[in-house]
């Protein structure tokens, strides 16, 4: 998805760029503006006023409406609930990701490819469809829909089912970082750990994490983002029960649709913060990759 | 299996094994109920529900505001790629940083925010009201949705592409003659149009299966603004199961097409740029 750090070493020297100082890459000046105009036009049509819409509509009835559809109980439980699916989606998608890293990156296998594409399907599936897998499965008409009932166990229409529906939508996203990145990296480092005395576990904790440590956050960032802002799977197999199943992006629906917009928007604003705050991470991670290997390339 | 060389790092059972039970258990399993659920229909009954009237405009809506998405971040995407990596202008960093917008912002939040927007009496909404353009609750709400989430897979395949891409290329360009338009259309534009083709791609398939920013914005009237998932939700939600599967076996056959599509189109990017996988 979001793109991997690439060499772009111009781009941190301010002033011109090198395209603009060589004569046979540089346009026209009046061509530099038309782009620089439209595209810059679009970019905040598109990007930035949707963004900056969030916060005024959430404070167009003053601070303290915000601050009482903040802390209103079905918030605060929505709150809980968000962060209860991520906390337990983020990391077993992390153990997930390393894992498969591992086996791909360090092992050659027939199949390797079709894996690969496997573990990017959850990205091709609509979120809806997501959701519906789940029912079929474990709703009251699904495969194991009597064998639950009969257990007492509640999957859909229940917390489960949306924790559920959050792993499958963040599936891929540290192992899609991970991957490519280990691949690069090779496996002289570990081998010449193990062949100095290191078990198997000293060995990734030692050599390989701290190796992948940048990306592996990279991934987490993302996948954190998407699971507490995941909305069409989680719609499906939740139920809508307030005060009980409702993560955040469910809560604004059900506000929004009772014409409650400022407490709706009060609650978008705190998800578009945590984009907001995805993005720095995410920019600063992306500067330390571009640092790093910058200072690899002086060294050369 | 293995070859003899990559026995020497351990744990590659344990890891291969975690990876192949949580993928089964978390997308096999549940895409095969969905495929397994269709079985119990025959051919006939398949057919009539998937091709219902009101199905197929769903297609039509979902398909087609895609498409017109997915061609307009091709277009403005490319662009925006283009000037973060040739020109250096105020705010910039910023500008690359907020283009993930759409990746980090949750769709409901999106959805609500487009919706104020381009509401009758929202800041664009207005202006465009003088002009007799509806936008929000009509079709055209769908598009520019999906415009909204689209936006950075254009820009975020075509970028790495244009870094990486030699000036020297563009240098024996213009010694020999070519015009900057000529060195774009003849030189630099066949080594993007596969990433190019890649964003738009992606930017297609997530866009057809979008359900959370369109269905704030779209009006939702069955015939006419009603996307196709929300047709499945809503034949779910009248625990019409056979209904709501088919529709989303025919969804799973597209995006899983298009996902081999977009696979070809990236190994032909490989190629066309040089790069290695």
């Amino acid at each position: 998805m979001a793109g991997h750090p690439t060499n772009t070493l111009q781009r941190l020297r301010s002033s011109e760029t090198i395209y603009e100082t060589n004569a046979a890459t540089r346009d026209p000046r009046w061509i530099k503006r038309l782009l620089l105009t439209l595209s810059l036009s679009f970019f905040v049509l598109f990007l930035v006023m949707p963004l900056i819409v969030v916060f005024t509509e959430a404070l167009k009835k003053g601070w303290s409406t915000y601050a009482i559809a903040l802390t209103d109980a079905d918030t605060l439980s929505a709150i809980r609930l968000t962060l209860l699916a991520a906390v337990i989606a983020v990391p077993l998608n992390a153990v997930f990701g390393i894992a498969a890293a591992w086996a791909i990156a360090k092992f050659n296998f027939r199949g390797k490819h079709l894996l690969i594409t496997l573990i990017d399907l959850p990205f091709s599936v609509s979120p809806v469809i997501a959701g519906l897998m789940y029912v079929l499965l474990f709703g009251s008409k699904g495969w194991f829909g009597s064998w639950l009932s009969e257990h007492d166990v509640k999957i859909i229409f229940a917390v489960p089912g949306i924790i559920l529906a959050t792993v499958f939508v963040t599936f891929p996203f540290v192992a899609r970082e991970l991957i490519p990145l280990m691949q690069a990296q090779g496996r002289e480092e570990e081998e010449a750990a193990l062949v100095l005395g290191a078990s198997g576990w000293q060995t990734f904790w030692y050599i390989t994490l701290p190796n992948i440590k940048w990306a592996l956050i990279y991934g987490v960032v993302l996948s954190n983002a998407r699971a507490m802002g995941e909305f069409g799977a989680v719609s499906v197999v939740s139920g809508h029960i307030r005060g009980m199943t409702n993560t955040l992006p469910l809560h604004i629906e059900v506000l929004y649709n009772e014409y409650n917009s400022a407490a709706a928007f009060a609650v978008a604003s705190i998800l578009a913060l945590l984009a907001l705050v995805t993005l720095v991470i995410k920019t600063y991670i992306e500067w330390k990759a571009h640092r790093a290997l910058d200072m690899s390339v002086q060294t050369e | 299996m293995l070859r003899s060389t990559s026995r020497v790092l351990p744990g590659f059972p344990l890891a291969l094994g975690i990876t192949l039970a949580y993928l089964s258990l978390v997308v096999l399993l549940p895409l095969t109920a969905v495929f397994a659920k269709t079985t119990g229909l025959s051919l006939q009954q398949f057919w009539d529900i998937v091709s219902s009237p009101r199905v197929v405009a769903s297609y039509r809506l979902s398909f087609g505001a895609a498409l017109g998405a997915a061609a307009i971040n091709a277009f403005f995407g490319m662009m925006l790629a283009w000037i973060l990596v040739r020109y250096n202008f105020p705010g910039k960093k910023i500008v690359d940083a907020l283009i993930d917008i759409p990746f980090a912002l949750p769709t409901a939040v999106a959805g609500i925010a487009l919706t104020a927007l381009y509401a009758p009496n929202g800041w664009i909404g207005k202006i465009l009201e003088s002009f007799g353009i509806h936008v929000a609750f009509k079709p055209l709400g769908v598009w520019v949705a999906l415009i909204f989430i689209g936006l950075p897979f254009v820009v975020r395949t075509v970028e790495p592409i244009l870094e990486d891409l030699e000036t020297e290329l563009e240098e024996a360009a213009a010694s020999l003659g070519a015009h900057r338009w000529q060195t774009f259309r003849f030189v630099i534009f066949p080594v993007l149009l596969p990433a190019l083709l890649t964003g738009f791609a992606l930017a297609f398939a997530r866009a057809v299966g979008e359900y959370g920013s369109v269905i704030f914005i779209a009006g939702n009237i069955p015939m006419v603004s009603e996307i196709t998932p929300l047709l499945i939700i809503t034949k779910l939600e009248q625990y019409d199961y056979a209904g709501a599967t088919s529709i989303a076996v025919v969804m799973l056959v597209f995006s899983f097409t298009l996902l081999l599509a977009i696979n070809g189109l990236q190994a032909w990017t490989d190629t066309r740029t040089g790069r290695k996988r």
